[in-house]
């Protein structure tokens, strides 16, 4: 008894000192409880859908951040693992009859392994040049799609596929669980000593390899990490939505993802996610004008650069909280003097 | 044999298209260093501005031509001092701001003219028989056109003050800058002329396809491959690898079954292929500070 007691008291603590001195903190806290605890509240089909696809592109969206925004390798194709996610899941299931649980994770190994196909090639390449490469790959995969329609479905796609659960209710928070697990999981790795590596790879590749580190090792990690990532948000959606077409490769999925993670803010994890949730969710609202409704967004997201170009919530930070000049912690921009060292606040 | 020179034909103008539009993105990469994916909309904008002066008007396609450039030249420096400008420094917000451009200009013209397949009347009607096959004028006509376009723009670059000051911002902006050219001035007319050239190419190009809101897709996906093929910033560069994946894209979509699907597939594969040997592309230069 004693002991659950003072586990209690020191979560209390956490989260009175961690948690509840920043407003970002806060609102991520309250992201998670709003998710897990939704469907308590409604189980209106409708939202649940939204938020459930949300969640899945949110994955698709961090993971681009993950390889693009840290190690600066600019990716173009990224539906290339999302596609190859999403139909290696649905072959698996439909040809070889094993369930989601397993096919998604399988799936997700074959876009690790088109994640080292692309990287070998491309870690000659940099900047705008790697960009307009990677573009290459999904098209080329997709022209292999329509070539063999027998297997692939062609223009079709795969349909009749597993189920991701029996219920709506359960679908959903497989999809938010694993959309909070995995983003955890990206954000702990670009927090890591391995992530350090990444944001150095961007800003100065001969300096790391001064350092002695072996940079083609690390972009080919960020490669694969991301295919990974990447390929289980492509897995789930083909399971979600029962089809795996070639709209999973299109050149305009590309594009989407890297507007989301853009517009959220690179090099942040939670940016892109956040992005995610509040441009997904709009282009819905906007169905009131359907035909309208792309060339609104095209215009919300053009017009939110301009008074934001490093990203919608790089900005809502910077305008809630400022960084100590002394000891680098961050506090709540009210705030006169640091929380910890209590140095002036400029 | 016949095949043989519909696959010529075929190759020649697809490749003087990709040239063209390659020519043009690739001029103010190296000016400014934006990534225009807008590019080929604006070649696609272009191609509905002389639909619109031809078939709902009734002006004579050159009146069409005309106007197209020039609106489509406006349309380009005006959205460059609107949305691009004022973020240039942060290359991440100019990419999607490009995108959203393009995204932006294909639903307005989807929202116009409801996305149907649209064509335009030739500018020369009438056909030759060379060897048993239709070679219609106007497909000469286009060849020729680019052809003269190219000459043209090489001697403005190469000749002329502006080109002058546009190669040596390309080559290092802050040193230009130094020497008292306004770079600010050459980015935006490079903006224009990159923009004019896509015009110009739609104006070239639209007898010859349908119309419709998509059109630019396919045309952005093979620009970039010719401008990482022929190396960024090479004019030489960009008009070989254009005829190279425009005949790539001929010969597959006449001799392979199933080419139309594939003609994408193959050209890019030539591309990776020649990217694994040479990464700079085939007459890139290498800039060390950003390879």
């Amino acid at each position: 008894m004693g002991i659950i007691l003072y586990y209690l008291r020191k979560l209390l603590s956490v989260i009175k000192n961690e948690v509840l001195v920043l407003p970002s903190r806060v609102v991520v806290a309250l992201f998670f409880l709003f998710l897990l605890l939704l469907p308590l509240f409604t189980e209106d089909p409708y939202l649940l859908r939204i938020l459930t696809l949300t969640s899945i592109f949110a994955i698709l969206a961090a993971s681009w951040d993950l390889l693009s925004g840290f190690t600066g390798q600019m990716n173009f194709g990224h539906a290339l693992f999302f596609g190859v996610g999403a139909y290696g899941a649905a072959m698996l299931n439909k040809y070889a009859g094993i369930p989601p649980w397993s096919t998604i994770p399988l799936g997700a190994l074959g876009a690790v392994l088109a994640g080292l196909v692309i990287g070998i090639p491309c870690l000659r390449l940099r900047g705008t040049y790697l960009a307009l490469t990677t573009l290459a790959f999904p098209i080329i995969l997709m022209g292999i799609v329509f070539a063999f329609p027998d297997l692939t479905g062609g223009e079709l796609g795969i349909s009749g596929i597993a189920r991701l659960a029996r219920s709506r209710v359960a679908n959903y928070y497989i999809a938010v669980v694993v959309m909070l697990g995995l983003c955890t999981i990206m954000w702990k790795i670009t927090d890591s000593n391995t992530g350090i590596i990444f944001h150095a790879i961007r800003e100065d590749e001969l300096a790391v390899r001064a350092s002695g580190i072996n940079t083609t090792r690390y972009k080919l990690l960020a490669f694969s990490l991301s295919g990974f990532f990447a390929g289980i948000s492509g897995g789930l959606y083909a399971h979600f939505m029962r089809i795996a077409g070639p709209s999973t490769l299109e050149v305009s999925m590309s594009f989407q993802v890297v507007i989301w993670a853009i517009f959220g803010g690179v090099a942040t994890i939670y940016g892109p996610v956040g992005a995610v949730f509040v441009l997904f969710p709009l282009m819905e609202v906007l169905r009131f004008w359907q035909d309208y409704r792309i060339l609104m967004f095209a215009c919300v997201v053009l017009l939110i650069l301009l008074y934001m170009p490093d990203g919608l919530f790089r900005w809502l930070r910077d305008k809630t909280e400022k960084e100590c000049p002394r000891c680098k912690i961050r506090n709540v921009a009210m705030r006169h003097t640091c929380r910890i060292c209590t140095a002036q606040l400029d | 044999m016949n095949l043989l020179i519909d696959i010529i034909i075929s190759g020649l103008i697809s490749g003087s298209v990709f040239a063209l539009l390659a020519i043009g993105f690739s001029l103010i990469f190296g000016v400014a260093r934006i990534v225009n994916i807008a590019h080929t909309a604006f070649y696609m904008v272009a191609a509905y501005c002389i639909y619109v002066v031809t078939q709902r008007m009734g002006f004579h396609p050159l009146w069409g031509m005309v106007a197209a450039i020039v609106l489509v030249t406006l349309l380009g420096i005006i959205s460059y001092k609107l949305f691009i400008n004022p973020i240039r420094e942060h290359h991440g917000a100019v990419l999607i701001a490009t995108i959203a451009l393009a995204m932006a200009f294909q639903e307005v013209m989807g929202i116009i003219f409801t996305g149907s397949y649209l064509s335009v009347p030739k500018l020369i009607k009438g056909y030759h028989v060379i060897l048993g096959v239709k070679v219609f004028y106007q497909q000469l006509l286009t060849f020729g056109a680019a052809l003269l376009i190219l000459a043209g723009l090489w001697a403005l670059l190469m000749r002329t003050k502006l080109g002058l000051a546009v190669r040596s911002t390309a080559q290092d902006r802050e040193v230009a800058n130094l020497m008292g050219i306004n770079e600010a001035r050459v980015a935006m007319a490079t903006m224009g002329l990159s923009v004019g050239l896509a015009a110009l190419t739609g104006a070239i190009v639209v007898p010859l396809t349908v119309l419709e809101p998509h059109m630019w897709m396919h045309p952005l996906v093979m620009m970039m491959a010719v401008v990482v093929l022929g190396g960024l910033g090479s004019l030489k560069g960009s008009f070989l690898g254009a005829y190279i994946l425009g005949f790539a894209e001929a010969l597959v979509v006449f001799l392979a079954p199933m080419g139309a699907f594939l003609k994408g597939s193959v050209a890019l594969s030539i591309m990776i292929l020649v990217l694994l040997i040479r990464p700079e592309g085939l007459f890139g230069v290498s800039f060390e500070e950003e390879r």
